[in-house]
């Protein structure tokens, strides 16, 4: 265990973990999903090939904190303007969105004018990535 | 700290060095061939072809680089192609849109956000006509990564052979083909595994009749390594697949003496030389005792482990992308030292984006200075016999054996995939090597140490995929579908959904058919999906 993140910044927190569109890598879902659990997070991952409409019905039905998506076949910018959209049909615009996978730099600034909080790419440390997002939900 | 690595060793250990190698196994710092005896290799060319599978190595042939490329329309891939191959390539290996790979048309609204953005999208035979056009598929081997709709590209190649009067006979390529894999790592299931396993020795079965010089299955370790597997169980786990698919092929009355000749693997090369070395020597040898010895195989051909292998993956890291290209290079000499018939090295973009024509050629060029320049392909296996490759090549195959045996005693490979365990154990595998990086007990240079804040972040160049090939790709569909004669296609369509229906009735037929009819990828994964439903992924953390 990393002792940057033994403690539980998260604890008491419900977090989505989900991957919309049709990419297949989900490594990088499930090391988050498993960083946000050691940090005290109740998790929930949705699995693989899941609809934007799907993503924003379980983040408002499940009541979660956050929402983190991953995406790395490109289609970021689709993909999460369509999520944040159904979750504004849902009432859901208060729960915070934060994005994962490749994104490039310029793509980065774009989500967040969109109302992505945090976007994180491969090379963050874990333990940033849980700071983040432990300081998103404070 | 293990006794026989320390026992030579007066000085204190320096930083950043270690003991082991990245599977964990811990290597002596002198092997002194008193204590530690190692095995005799063997000669290449000889069972079990611990040094290789030719005896002149690459001195006939020079291993094929093969550049995995392809993005948008069929028209801007076919360009791409041309500029690869007047640059000195000599085999394509086309990349796929992920609608493309998981069976749905670019039409549908899955599909829409992801239209040629990771590959070329090739919705029916007509695109891939345009895909090929200009280039002579009797004289180009053509390698496709496709696995859950694999059988439905390999008819449409047929189908494009025919059409432009090159016998079956003549294609050479692979198809990846690899389902199981897509289980555990990559994702691009479809139908539940046990429908797929039976499409796939369709393939392989069709396949030895009618194209006996393609390759209709590469069993790859590649995506599970990226997933998060060391370099011992990427072996372990995709020779364990192997078995399974030698098993089904079996079943259905396959002749392993023949059909064996025709199985091919892949791999990732990371950035541990020798352990990158001893595990394709292990894998070699391991694969060879297991044909032998559990099923009988007696033709030299099927018990020679032929593999291909890409270099870089998530080795590469964005922080000062261009050290990439020297791990690319110490990644494509492992390669060479050990063997491989096939090289496909990452341009120093590529774990981030689709590579420029700058990064692309980079790329290539650093495999012909390695083929051309640096000698290393003289001599075949050229680290035969000293005393460390042999003893870590040893090492390697117990460790293997060991991973296999765990598999083999939970119920084989088919039921650790169907029941997510072996997806549960890379997930812990890929946080744990995470973690590794994060605190720096994995060195990354430019990622998690000598970093200087003036770095360069990323690549500057960013290539981006012509907005407005999505449009194109919707529009050629809608001009395919009223173009085509839809009675016939109904027909065709019709006949495949009924042969799915009986187990043992050979669907490429019926595929090659429906392709040569126009009909769609999304319109057959249809009617397949209508017979066998689709795979529910087990979601476990």
């Amino acid at each position: 265990m990393n002792p940057q993140i033994e403690k539980t910044p998260l604890r008491g927190k419900r977090i989505l973990v989900a991957k919309p569109g049709l990419d297949g890598h989900d490594v990088g879902a499930k090391v988050v999903a498993l960083a946000l659990r050691d940090a005290g997070a109740e998790v929930i991952y949705t699995g693989l090939r899941k609809t934007p409409g799907y993503i924003a019905r379980v983040a408002v039905d499940e009541d979660v904190d956050a929402v983190g998506l991953s995406i790395l076949s490109g289609s970021h910018n689709e993909l999460v303007a369509d999520t944040l959209e159904q979750l504004r049909e849902l009432q859901g615009e208060d729960i915070p969105v934060f994005v994962g996978g490749t994104i490039p730099a310029p793509d980065q600034q774009g989500l967040r004018e969109r109302g992505v909080r945090e976007v994180f790419t491969s090379d963050i440390p874990l333990a940033d990535v849980v700071a983040a997002i432990a300081r998103l939900l404070s | 700290m293990n006794q026989r690595s320390t026992e030579a060793q007066a000085r204190p250990l320096a930083p950043g060095v270690g003991t082991a190698v990245r599977s964990g196994i811990e290597v002596p710092v002198v092997v002194d061939p008193t204590r530690f005896p190692v095995e005799d290799p063997g000669k290449p060319g000889e069972f079990p072809f611990t040094r290789g599978i030719f005896a002149d190595g690459y001195r006939g042939r020079l291993w094929t680089m093969r550049q995995y490329s392809g993005f948008g329309t069929a028209e801007e891939s076919n360009e791409r192609y041309r500029f690869l191959l007047e640059r000195g390539q000599t085999g394509l290996s086309v990349a796929l849109d992920l609608p493309t790979q998981c069976g749905f048309d670019p039409d549908e609204p899955m599909a829409r956000p992801e239209i040629g953005k990771v590959g070329v999208s090739l919705s029916n035979l007509s695109e891939m006509e345009i895909l090929f056009r200009g280039i002579d598929l009797s004289r180009i081997s053509t390698s496709f990564t496709i696995n859950g709709t694999a059988a439905i590209l390999y008819a449409m190649y047929i189908a494009c052979a025919d059409r432009t009067g090159v016998p079956r006979s003549k294609l050479t390529g692979t198809i990846q083909n690899d389902i199981l894999k897509e289980y555990v790592a990559r994702g691009t299931w479809i139908f539940p595994v046990r429908p797929s396993m039976r499409l796939i020795s369709d393939t392989i079965l069709f396949g030895n009749r009618e194209t006996p010089r393609f390759n209709t299955i590469s069993i790859a370790g590649a995506h599970m390594r990226d997933a998060g597997c060391t370099a011992a169980e990427e072996m372990a786990y995709t020779l364990a697949n192997g078995l399974a698919y030698v098993d089904e092929l079996i079943r259905r009355g396959g002749n392993a003496d023949s059909f064996a000749q025709r199985l091919s693997f892949f791999f990732y090369v990371h950035m541990d030389l020798f352990e990158e070395i001893a595990k394709f020597r292990a894998g070699r040898r391991a694969w060879a005792r297991l044909l032998k010895e559990r099923y009988g195989v007696t033709d030299p051909k099927a018990q020679m482990f032929r593999f291909g292998v890409v270099c870089g993956g998530s080795s590469l890291v964005a922080p000062q992308p261009d050290n990439n290209v020297v791990r690319v290079a110490i990644e494509t000499m492992a390669a060479v030292m050990s063997g491989a018939q096939s090289i496909f090295t990452c341009a120093l973009d590529e774990p981030f984006q689709i590579p420029t024509e700058f990064s692309a050629e980079l790329a290539l060029r650093t495999q012909q200075i390695v083929a051309y320049e640096s000698g290393i392909a003289r001599t075949v296996d050229p680290l035969g016999g000293s005393y460390f490759a042999e003893h870590l090549t040893d090492r390697m195959e117990q460790r293997i054996d060991a991973l296999m045996k765990e598999i083999e005693d939970y119920g084989g490979a088919v039921k650790a995939i169907e029941d997510g365990w072996l997806q549960l154990r890379i997930a812990h595998r890929a946080h744990e090597r995470k973690l590794q990086t994060d605190s720096g007990e994995l060195p990354v240079v430019g990622l998690n140490c000598f970093r200087h804040e003036n770095q360069a972040a990323a690549p500057e160049e960013v290539f981006r995929v012509d907005p407005q090939a999505s449009r194109r790709v919707l529009e050629k569909l809608e001009a395919v579908r009223d173009r085509r004669n839809q009675a016939e296609v109904e027909r065709v369509l019709d006949r495949l959904e009924q042969a799915a229906g009986v187990d043992d009735e050979n669907l490429m037929p019926h595929l090659i058919e429906c392709c040569h009819a126009y009909a769609t990828v999304g319109e057959m994964v249809a009617r397949l999906k209508a017979q066998w439903g689709e795979f529910r992924e087990p979601v476990r953390l």
